[in-house]
């Protein structure tokens, strides 16, 4: 029993994505497909690893973006803009 | 070859635009070994070096991780962004406890890598002790300590590696004090000075730069060291959107040098063909904003000296 | 196989026998031996285990919990300013739900730095969340450490074997080495529910706020509690297969004492020959020796002292502030409301300070004085006044 109750805290931990950081934003990173070169740099160094990329297309996951702007800042396309987000 | 040498262009690092870099990026997995959701402050440079440690890494790895921001960011129970085995024990043992769980999996004949992910504090002061023990015994472990130059977690009060000048809120300016007084503990060369096979420092601003540093680092037979410099948006004092900006001009500047040695052989990885002047550094961060032009002449006569140095030898 | 060994070498025996696979010690004196001979058989190759020669007993607990957290079984042994150092990663060992083996060789604590045998250093980490045991021989030293193992692995809670420094690690008496087949019966393999491993990935030393943190420490303490039960039954199992069981707690001449010492470790030895020799003389007096002091046995020692008019806990350590020692605290407090016993703290031995018979039957004496008049709560026992003059 006083086993059970031990192996319990490790079976209540979850992994963090249940914590919806997107709700941090002021600003959202909004993405040009037309300009982008597909570089890849972007997803590289967003800090919550949350831009998805898939097949070379790069979208932010806004569940998650905390709108930093590092991915618009380092952009060598200039394809990404950060918009003061509406709430 | 450690940086991407863009042939069209001739830019020396991660030109973005360069097919190499692209390649290189696009090679990396896909899998987020780092759950997003974890509390890092928005643009924290440390987390993007967490992050790439992992993508170096992949999932046979067991990290070990001191007190700091990173294990408070990343561990609130019950919530965990570790995909993958981790331990925190207490801030000043993450050496003895890499070593211990080295040693376990030797015993259990298991491949699996021991990397201990810590933060300036938990290594160059209250760790010391515990990795320099690790280091000459020789355990088969990867220390990245990723420096945000001050305990940023408690607040951000000045550390061993609190460069000269800094303002934190144990070293602050005010009518007798200009700030932090002393120079940086010299990290690098204390561990290598451990006999060690790889050491290595590197920046969040050159980011493939340090993966592969990483991925080295892991490769090899015994302790390996990476000194990772990670701006603080929150403790530095600029925009969170300039971490990885900020990364590239300590190094651009002269300020940040990025070295690796391996069994006791120095190499300079890159020698900037112009300098750029430290004051660009400077004053893009608050903790530096109020340094007299006295004091930024010095700082700047100081790197000047130590390239100097570098450029003799080379 | 009988041999006459050191305490510290039938306690490196008892690890050995264990198979402990990593052992990570500091040297401090007077455990100095017991890794020493560690050493010895991992270098003849006597002992499969990997020996890390840390630089300090912080880290050598620390090596232990990486270790432990990974899947193996583990070991270290310290005394005194070493226990004092590792003082954070005991709570965390314990906290940890790992069934670490310490050995501590009981020394007195600096200042003045002294490195001859008193309790203060392990009665000072009761609360840490470590069960605790106190022995009388080297036998028991062995023994418990196999038995030390057995009970960890079952409750996930570290275990400290308490054998008095000097006075057991460095004196030679005859043991009966076990069977390797025997432990091995009794002693399985380690397989810990959760380690670090990255088939099974698992967060180990989260951050609990005040919403988690307190059931975290409940569950710990249940453990603990349930240490006690786990203890005596292993103890039995031990008697059936090795012949030798220890208890709890050891009651000697009890039965139609007028008045008890109680007391843990090595000293009960030399009280046991006062209580024969008193006997002869007439005087009926017994001693309850504590084993198992962490979880406190309240029931075995409610059962055991209550009816007494007069207890004497005699002890080689000293609760500053408060007066008298831990065990004498401890006694007390179990026979709240229970027990119309007077009971007295002798505090002797501290700093090694040789506790000969007559300062015991100073104290039996004492006890039965007691019966019929005011005595003071605490006696400090075998003081010189050198100092004085």
């Amino acid at each position: 029993m006083v086993l059970e109750s031990y192996l319990n805290f490790f079976k209540k931990m979850v992994y963090s994505d249940v914590n919806k950081t997107g709700g941090w934003r002021t600003f959202k990173p909004i993405y040009d497909h037309d300009r982008c070169i597909k570089c890849g740099t972007c997803w590289l160094v967003c800090p919550e690893g949350c831009v998805v990329r898939r097949e070379g297309f790069f979208q932010p996951n806004y569940d998650y973006c905390k709108g930093c702007g590092i991915c618009a800042n380092e952009c060598p396309a200039n394809a990404i803009e950060m918009v003061l987000e509406e709430k | 070859m450690l940086f991407v040498r863009c042939k069209e262009c001739g830019a020396k690092l991660s030109a973005s635009r360069c097919f190499e870099f692209k390649l290189a990026v696009n090679n990396l997995p896909d899998e987020e070994l780092l759950s997003y959701g974890h509390r890092a402050c928005s643009g924290c440079g440390a987390i993007i070096a967490v992050r790439l440690a992992l993508k170096a890494s992949g999932r046979d790895v067991i990290v070990v991780q001191p007190t700091g921001c990173m294990e408070v960011v990343t561990t609130p129970y019950p919530e965990t962004s570790w995909k993958v085995p981790y331990i925190h024990v207490a801030f000043e043992n993450a050496g003895a406890v890499a070593s211990g769980v080295w040693r376990a999996l030797k015993v259990l004949g298991k491949k699996t890598k021991v990397l201990v992910i810590g933060g300036d504090g938990g290594t160059v002061d209250i760790g010391l002790q515990a990795l320099s023990g690790a280091l000459e015994r020789g355990e088969n472990i990867t220390y990245i300590c990723y420096d945000n130059e001050a305990y940023m977690n408690t607040g951000v009060q000045r550390s061993g590696a609190t460069p000269f000048g800094a303002v934190t809120t144990t070293s602050p300016a005010g009518k007798l004090s200009f700030g932090e007084d002393r120079p940086k503990k010299d990290m690098p060369h204390i561990v290598a000075s451990h006999n060690v096979p790889y050491v290595a420092t590197a920046s969040v601003g050159y980011p493939m730069d340090y993966v592969e540093k990483v991925k080295k680092a892991l490769s090899v037979e015994g302790p390996s060291y990476i000194h990772v410099l990670t701006p603080c948006p929150t403790g530095w004092g600029f925009d969170s959107s300039k971490s990885i900006e900020l990364g590239k001009l300590a190094v651009d500047t002269g300020m940040w040098i990025l070295y690796e040695i391996e069994n006791g052989v120095e190499k300079i990885n890159y020698i900037p063909t112009k300098r750029k002047p430290v004051v660009e550094y400077l004053k893009a961060q608050r903790r530096f904003r109020h340094l007299s032009d006295d004091i930024i002449s010095k700082i700047q006569e100081e790197v000047d000296r130590v390239w100097e140095r570098i450029l003799k030898s080379t | 196989m009988r041999d006459i060994v050191e305490g510290s070498r039938a306690v490196a025996e008892a690890v050995k026998l264990c198979r402990a696979k990593v052992i990570s010690a500091y040297p401090i004196t007077p455990q100095t031996h017991i890794v020493e001979y560690l050493a010895e058989f991992v270098a003849n190759g006597e002992l499969d285990a990997e020996f890390v020669r840390v630089e300090s007993e912080h880290s050598a607990l620390s090596v232990c919990v990486g270790a432990s957290a990974t899947g193996v079984r583990t070991f270290t042994a310290t005394s005194s300013q070493g226990l004092a150092l590792m003082f954070e990663v005991l709570f965390i060992a314990s906290g940890l739900r790992l069934p670490i083996v310490m050995v501590n060789a009981n020394r007195a604590l600096s200042a003045p730095i002294s490195i001859w045998n008193d309790q203060s250093d392990s009665t000072a980490v009761r609360d840490c969340g470590w069960i605790q045991v106190y022995v009388e021989t080297n036998q028991e030293a062995l023994d418990s450490v196999i038995q030390a193992y057995k009970v960890a692995e079952k409750v996930l809670l570290p275990f400290m074997v308490c054998m008095d420094g000097f006075v057991l690690t460095h004196t030679y008496e005859p043991v009966d080495i076990p069977d390797q087949r025997l432990v091995d019966d009794y002693l399985p393999e380690y397989d810990p529910p959760i380690k670090l491993d990255p088939e099974n990935p698992v967060t180990i030393g989260p951050i609990a706020d005040p919403n988690y943190y307190m059931e975290f420490k409940l569950v710990q303490d249940e453990a603990m509690n349930e240490a006690k039960r786990v203890l005596k039954d292993e103890d039995e199992k031990f008697g059936e297969i090795f012949g030798r069981r220890y208890g709890l707690i050891e009651e000697y001449g009890t039965d139609d004492a007028d008045v008890v010492l109680v007391t843990m470790g090595s000293l009960a030895g030399t009280i046991k020959d006062v209580v024969d020799r008193m006997r002869e003389k007439g005087k009926n007096v017994g001693l309850v020796r504590v084993r198992l002091y962490r979880p406190f046995p309240k029931d075995e020692i409610v059962r055991a002292l209550k009816d007494f008019e007069v207890i004497g806990v005699i002890e080689k350590d000293n609760c500053f502030g408060f007066g008298g020692g831990a065990l004498f605290h401890d006694v007390r407090s179990a026979l709240y409301g229970k027990s119309n016993a007077k009971v007295i703290g002798f505090v002797a031995g501290l700093g090694g300070r040789d506790i000969p018979y007559w300062d015991i039957e100073k104290a039996y004496e004492m006890c039965y004085e007691a019966r019929v008049k005011e005595v003071p709560d605490v006696v400090w026992i075998g003081v010189r006044d050198w100092f004085r003059r």
